[in-house]
């Protein structure tokens, strides 16, 4: 009985090609969009979480103000007492780099660009695990007397360079020549989309000197030596930061140290909500999809309801036509998930080669799809079928 | 005559809708058809011809009254086991042809042999046969679409006698059909009734053609009102 109701059900979908294409079309976007969109929002989220990581585990970001982004809601900036007072007064600390930065326009003989110039300490090198292509970091003397010296990014070299080896050149940014002495290896783009090679780094006292014209530091990159207490440490920054800053016991910090962890959580929650969204909107696709397939039956209900009159006066028996259209209904709706898994894996790769992100696997958003798509195949297809196929022959025979 | 008939009807009654609305189709129909009888149905439209032969085709089920087949009272078996009845006992032929659309003759013919659980061959060579017995051997892959009324009326017929059914049910075979034509299916079922010993109740309007049949039954208003063997009618 299997195999000859399997015979009909393939006859009924070549018989109605139009209708099948357009149940599985709708199910191929849907699936597709969903699948695509959640991938994609997971390698987003991924690629969050490995940047932060290879961090490493001992690193502490202090930043004034308590919101983590742009701005600082008027909170007083670090200044370069903070730093001294952090590496003097916490034992555990093995580093601080300070940071300041400024948007500028480099020029090197004809060609000008515009970036982004960091001011800091070689720490900075470390704590943000870069590695020097050529050349060589800031000497403590330059650190110190705020030197014209820098270290270009690999983005800068080429929009300033083009082929050339920078390194001994002088690039000019604002009124003062600058002399570059080491080239940072490419990172490439990072997580949120920004060119991280896109950068000109100096020593602090330059950058406040030359370019911002005061004491201020955005930013304290601090990391812990090997086998401290990341928490002690934290504890012992914040009690510091609160008395350096006369915090009232009372209020509440106008700082905020964060560490890694913490600012994963923060990034990936971004990725995280981006990705439902999507997910979501998506699903609307699916749903939308799923209206259409509604559609193409209901339309066709009156035919099929004759055709079923017309296999039960020639001796069908119920359970053989529900079995035709039970088969039918999952035999489309697999071709279309199937169709949509394999359309998703493809964007989602090529897209995430785009984006820069990692394409993973999701086996339970696939699965997720393809049941889903499984289910309004079954509830479009068959329930219908099952109320005609529940009439007198001669009843649905006259259906109009 | 001998033991049961092949079919009886007692005192058949059917009513369509309810309350206000309702309607008594047939008012108590008594009938009995021997195993190769050709019987001619006729009278006035909106009698109640259709609505007696969509019953004893167990294609719908009478309000009271008994309908006994093969002497198996018919009312108490079930859903299915009146399909196994139908696809086992009984061909039928609508009123209008009802094929299935976008299909080629040859699968329509071959239909109720797949749900006979008919091997493939057996039932490509069944269905062949049965088209070329109507004429239509040119015609296989055609669909209904692309066949003429009297085209699509005889594969009709094909699918009803593929199966060399009991009992053949046929519902105003000729009624949209040229005298040509028609006089051809008459010579059809005629001879399928003839050589095959097919029982045959055929609904017509028409004299010419109740002159085939062996006995002419005519309703009125949903009753029997004669019943004579062919050559007694005025
Ligand atoms: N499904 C139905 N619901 C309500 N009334 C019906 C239904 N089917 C038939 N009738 C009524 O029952 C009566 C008999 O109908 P039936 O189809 O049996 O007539 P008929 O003798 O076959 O007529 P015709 O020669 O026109 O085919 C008609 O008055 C018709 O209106
Ligand atoms: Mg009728």
């Amino acid at each position: 009985m299997f195999w000859n109701t399997l015979l009909l059900a393939l006859r009924a979908i070549r018989r109605n090609l139009m209708r099948s294409f357009l149940t599985i079309l709708g199910i191929v976007i849907g699936v597709a969009a969903v699948i695509t969109m959640v991938t994609l929002g997971n390698g987003a989220t991924k690629s969050v979480s490995d940047q932060i990581s290879s961090m490493g585990s001992n690193m502490l970001i202090v930043i004034p103000g308590q919101r983590f982004g742009p701005g600082s809601e008027g909170a007083p900036s670090f200044k370069s007492a903070d730093v001294d007072a952090i590496r003097n007064q916490i034992t555990a600390v093995e580093r601080v780099a300070p940071m300041v930065n400024k948007t500028v326009t480099a020029v090197y003989q004809a060609n000008n660009w515009s970036t982004v110039v960091y001011g800091s300490s070689n720490d900075y090198f470390q704590a943000g695990n870069w590695e020097l292509a050529d050349g060589r970091s800031f000497s403590e003397t330059e650190e110190r007397a705020g030197k014209a010296v820098c270290v270009i990014g690999e983005t800068v070299r080429e929009k300033l360079f083009s082929r050339q080896n920078p390194v001994g050149s002088e690039i000019r940014i604002k009124q003062f020549a600058c002399e570059v002495v080491g080239l940072l290896r490419s990172k490439g783009q990072s997580a949120m989309g920004s060119d991280q090679d896109d950068v000109v780094v100096m020593p602090l006292r330059t950058v406040q000197r030359r370019l911002t014209g005061s004491q201020d530091i955005n930013r304290l990159t601090v990391s812990a030596k090997n086998g401290a207490s990341i928490d002690a440490v934290k504890n012992q920054l914040t009690l510091l930061m609160r008395e350096r800053r006369n915090i009232g016991e009372s209020e509440e910090d106008d700082f905020r140290v964060m560490d890694t962890r913490q600012i994963a959580e923060t990034l990936t929650s971004t990725t995280k909500i981006l990705t439902m969204l999507l997910g979501a909107v998506a699903a609307v696709s699916l749903l939308v999809g799923g209206i259409g397939i509604m559609n193409i039956m209901l339309v066709s209900v009156t035919e099929r309801t004759r055709e079923i009159g017309i296999r039960l006066a020639i001796g069908a028996l119920e359970r053989e036509v529900l079995l035709q259209f039970l088969i039918e209904a999952v035999v489309l709706s697999s071709i279309g998930g199937l169709i949509g898994i394999a359309l998703a894996t493809g964007a989602s790769i090529v897209l995430a080669g785009l984006m820069n992100v990692p394409y993973l696997f999701d086996p339970g958003i696939n699965l997720l799809s393809f049941l889903f798509s499984a289910a309004i195949g079954v509830i479009f297809g068959y329930f219908p079928a099952r109320r005609a196929a529940g009439l007198n022959p001669i009843d649905a025979l006259r259906h109009e | 005559m001998s033991g049961s008939p092949l079919i009886r009807l007692a005192d058949i009654t059917k009513t369509y809708g309810s309350g206000q609305a309702a309607f008594q189709a047939l008012k108590g129909i008594d009938l009995s058809i021997e195993t190769g009888d050709f019987i001619a149905i006729m009278g006035h439209s909106g009698s109640g011809k259709s609505t007696a032969m969509n019953i004893l085709g167990c294609l719908d089920t009478p309000t009271s009254g008994s309908y006994q087949f093969m002497g198996v009272p018919v009312e108490q078996l079930s859903r299915n086991q009146r399909a196994l009845l139908r696809r086992n006992y009984l061909g039928f032929i609508f009123q209008g042809f009802n094929l299935l659309s976008r299909t080629t003759a040859l699968e329509n013919v071959e239909l109720p042999l797949i749900y006979r659980g008919q091997p493939v061959a057996a039932r490509h060579a069944a269905a062949r046969a049965a088209l070329q017995q109507v004429g239509l051997q040119e015609w296989e892959e055609h669909t209904p679409a692309e066949l003429s009324g009297g085209q699509q009326q005889r594969v009709a017929i094909a699918r009803a006698i593929v199966t060399r059914p009991a009992v053949l049910l046929a519902d105003e075979p000729t009624g949209n059909l040229d005298t040509r034509t028609s006089e051809e299916i008459m010579e059809l079922i005629t001879a399928f009734n003839r050589e095959h010993g097919i029982t045959v109740l055929m609904v017509t309007h028409e004299p010419d053609m109740a002159a085939y049949a062996k006995r002419v039954v005519s309703f009125v208003d949903g009753r029997v009102e004669s019943d004579l063997g062919n050559g007694e009618a005025a």
